[in-house]
């Protein structure tokens, strides 16, 4: 990565290991990035590569065996599971593959849900969440459940609620997996535009090389460790 | 209140399982309520009983009688107040099912000791005044539809023959735990009777009821009572009102234990069926939770989601069970008057129900929270799509 500005993110020598009975599965070999402000990369890789999990480590959902993971300054190998769950509400947003809507709350109120956690009073709150309706074109569409959306235009509610605590970094794990490809499109022109308008760093893990060709970087992961050494 | 909106709103994602859950703790409340209120009836005649009168009988049993002149003997003891004696009359109402509780008393000092029997001072004289006048309860009056003047006769078991009497009044509880299905007539009357047809039955009493001064010196009144009569013909046993309550309800206590374990197993049930429940809920909602998790939601959030959402389910359940009780116990009384007189829900019995709710939401949820905060996010996602 560039060496203009210290990387917003810096896995050093990350290893992890998976337990299955007696059974031990390397998923990470020790693995190094860094990653800058402002940079839309898309991790590749054959299923098993270790892709999903170097995306949990980095957001602070998995621990490593060994190694460091360092955002915006922050060890948070370091951190305990309380400090741990609260620096993930400020700092990271997600966008899953299958949106992971609460299907009882409208989507104003999933999106709603990460400022629960913040000290904004409620109308703060409204502000917030409509002005991230608005940015991902689903204004209109605040009082629907999620069972009357369609894929995309969940995957739009999830986005909103990915980018409405105004994190570091954003993390979508095959974000486009669900949806067919007209949707998955607009999808990834909305994360593009996050990237390029907002100067959101994502990190994204896909399947699809399309949605890949948008990221500025794509690293291939094979077997726990980098296919194309990281520039 | 976010919170708080999210578990009402997660409570009814599954509107059969959750009403049927709902209806069980209903059933269960309802059924404990009744239980209970069982329990309390069976102990309504301690609960109603003074602590400065005390029943004097027969030392052998109390089938066994005693002298009437006693009460001379009685009066003269420090401390009593005022003596009352009487006759359990088991007589029959045209049939044995009419089954109540009837007494043959000297009226003018049994009123006194009793002042929880309110009687009109007219109806209270017209009883005075007639040898073969009774009294009755405004429950047992309005089943029987007796009222002042009506003749009615017992046919009695333990003093054979047909006993004419006369209404001169009806008498209604002070308050809501005296009995109000009993009957009254004069011991005189008995004692007049039976010297014909069965002179060495007569002046002879079942039981004294004696006022003492002051609660404090019960037992002590209750000790000289026995020592005056000791090694005499009829020796007596003296204790409290209540102490002599509480002996018939020795007698049944196997009922009463029987009764508080199947009222302690139907909680036990719901409780099991609550906690299959909370644990069918949160196993579906274990990629949920991995969402909240990963949003930053922590251990005490997920705690509060699951166990706001089995208290509330329970507490619905609970609320309903305690409106169902009252109409349910008024029904039940009224069919089982006869054996239970009193049968009131008491505030006790709400707080248990309310206690024991409380306490099924919290134990079904205990497992499930554990299980859903222990389980790893990046698993609890995997659970999803």
């Amino acid at each position: 990565m560039s060496s203009e500005t210290a990387p917003i993110v810096q896995i050093r020598n990350v290893s992890k290991t998976y337990r299955r009975g007696s059974q031990a599965i390397k998923v990470l070999e020790n693995i190094s990035l860094d990653i800058k402000e402002g940079e839309f990369l898309a991790l590749m890789g054959p299923s098993g590569s270790g892709k999903s999990t170097l995306l949990n480590l980095l957001a602070g959902i998995d621990s490593v065996d060994s190694g460091s993971v360092t955002i915006g300054g922050i060890d948070i190998t370091k951190l305990s599971e309380t400090d741990l769950a609260g620096w993930r509400a400020v700092n990271v947003g997600f966008i899953f593959q299958f949106y992971n809507l609460i299907p009882v709350l409208t989507a104003f109120g999933n999106v709603e849900l990460p400022l629960v956690l913040t000290t904004l009073t409620k109308k703060e709150r409204r502000e917030h969440v409509e002005m991230a309706l608005r940015v991902v074109g689903l204004a209109d569409r605040m009082d629907h459940y999620p069972g009357q959306l369609s894929g995309g235009q969940q995957q739009r509610v999830a986005i909103a609620r990915a980018v409405v605590t105004d994190p570091v970094i954003l993390v979508a794990d095959e974000p486009t997996g669900d949806l067919d490809r007209v949707s998955a499109a607009e999808i990834l022109d909305l994360i593009s535009r996050l990237n390029r308008e907002l100067g959101k760093t994502i990190i994204m893990v896909t399947h699809d090389p399309r949605a890949a060709e948008k990221a500025r970087i794509i690293l291939h992961l094979d077997k726990g460790i980098f296919a194309d050494v990281p520039s | 209140m976010y919170l708080l909106n999210l578990i009402f709103r997660n409570i009814f994602r599954h509107k059969l399982r959750t009403g049927l859950t709902i209806l069980g703790i209903t059933i269960a409340i309802l059924s404990f309520g009744l239980l209970r209120t069982v329990i309390d009836a069976f102990y309504a005649g301690v609960e109603a009983s003074s602590s400065t009168r005390l029943v004097t009988r027969n030392a052998i049993s109390l089938i066994f009688p005693l002298p009437v002149s006693h009460k001379d003997k009685i009066r003269q003891i420090a401390g009593v107040q005022l003596v009352s004696w009487g006759n359990w009359f088991g007589g029959v109402y045209i049939d044995e099912k009419n089954f109540f509780p009837n007494f043959a008393v000297d009226p003018k000092s049994y009123l006194e000791l009793y002042p929880e029997f309110v009687l009109p001072e007219d109806q209270k004289a017209a009883f005075f005044r007639d040898r073969k006048g009774f009294v009755a309860g405004r429950k047992l009056a309005a089943k029987y539809g007796w009222k002042p003047g009506d003749t009615v006769t017992l046919r009695g078991t333990i003093f054979p023959g047909q006993w004419d009497m006369v209404m001169r009044g009806i008498y209604k509880g002070r308050d809501h735990t005296v009995d109000e299905s009993q009957f009254f007539f004069q011991w005189a009357y008995l004692n007049e009777s039976i010297k014909k047809s069965a002179p060495l039955r007569s002046e002879q009493v079942g039981f004294y009821m004696i006022g003492v001064t002051n609660p404090s010196i019960a037992a002590d009144v209750a000790a000289n009572i026995d020592k005056a009569f000791k090694n005499s013909i009829a020796e007596t046993l003296t204790e409290t009102e209540k102490a002599f309550q509480m002996s018939w309800i020795t007698m049944s206590e196997a009922i009463v234990i029987a009764i508080r374990l199947v009222s302690f197993v139907v909680i036990f049930i719901i409780m099991a069926v609550m906690a299959n429940t909370m644990a069918m809920t949160a196993r579906e909602r274990i990629g949920e939770y991995a969402v909240f998790k990963t949003l930053g939601f922590g251990r005490w959030h997920i705690a509060g989601l699951i166990f706001g959402e089995s208290l509330l389910i329970s507490l619905i359940g609970c609320a309903c069970g305690i409106a169902l009780t009252f109409p349910a116990a008024k029904a039940f009384g009224a069919e089982l008057s006869i054996f239970f007189p009193v049968f009131l829900v008491s505030d006790e019995t709400i707080i248990m129900d309310i206690s024991a709710a409380i306490v099924v939401g919290l134990i079904a949820g205990i497992f499930p929270t554990w299980r859903s905060i222990r389980i790893r996010i990046a698993d609890g996602l995997r659970r999803i799509g």
